[in-house]
């Protein structure tokens, strides 16, 4: 079961690498943040798969935190995004 | 019951790394940003998702198995959130239709 579980999480990296070229190509910022979106699901998966093939409970906490972290920089870009354009109020609510 | 529940295992787990794969390739193929976002978020939280369930039976303790379960939860409030947000600000120069 651990070499599967390693493969796995070899894998799904393996797909979070190839994601990040969108990170190259671009071409707006929107498109850069999703790539590191991808990263930090990937990132968890793979800790995941990696913690419990080692049976590691530590990891859990680390997977805990990379998905805080994840949420934390997404809305970072959002605020940071909003805040530059003038037409907008940053509290504006939808309709 | 051991061998059904690494089956169980092995079944999410690959249908987990399935949809990461079909998340990238909709990253990198879609035509634009809206398509890009839609095809990401909404398969990479299946596929996180899938991957915890088939992680769920491996676990020693029913604590680890709440905390991963919380891992799960956070990601999906996050990852849906954000995703509205991010679409937000891909509008906001544009209105669309």
């Amino acid at each position: 079961m651990a070499e599967f579980l390693v493969g796995a999480a070899a894998f799904i990296l393996a797909m979070v690498a190839l994601g990040l070229l969108r990170i190259l190509r671009g071409p707006g910022d929107a498109d850069r943040i999703m790539a590191a979106q991808l990263l930090g699901t990937g990132g968890i998966a793979a800790v995941l798969l990696l913690g419990t093939a080692n049976a590691e409970r530590a990891t859990l906490d680390v997977a805990l935190t990379l998905a805080l972290l994840a949420a934390f920089a997404a809305f970072a870009f959002v605020k940071a995004k909003l805040a530059q354009t003038p037409g907008e109020s940053r509290t504006a609510d939808g309709p | 019951m051991n061998l059904f529940l690494d089956l169980w295992t092995v079944v999410a787990v690959v249908a987990g790394a399935f949809f990461f794969f079909a998340g990238t390739v909709g990253l990198l193929r879609f035509p634009d940003s809206l398509t890009r976002l839609h095809a990401l978020t909404k398969a990479d939280t299946l596929g996180l998702g899938l991957v915890v369930l088939g992680l769920l039976p491996q676990m020693d303790s029913v604590s680890a198995g709440l905390k991963l379960m919380c891992i799960w939860l956070l990601l999906l409030l996050s990852g849906a959130t954000a995703a509205q947000w991010i679409a937000r600000t891909l509008r906001q120069g544009n209105p669309g239709p």
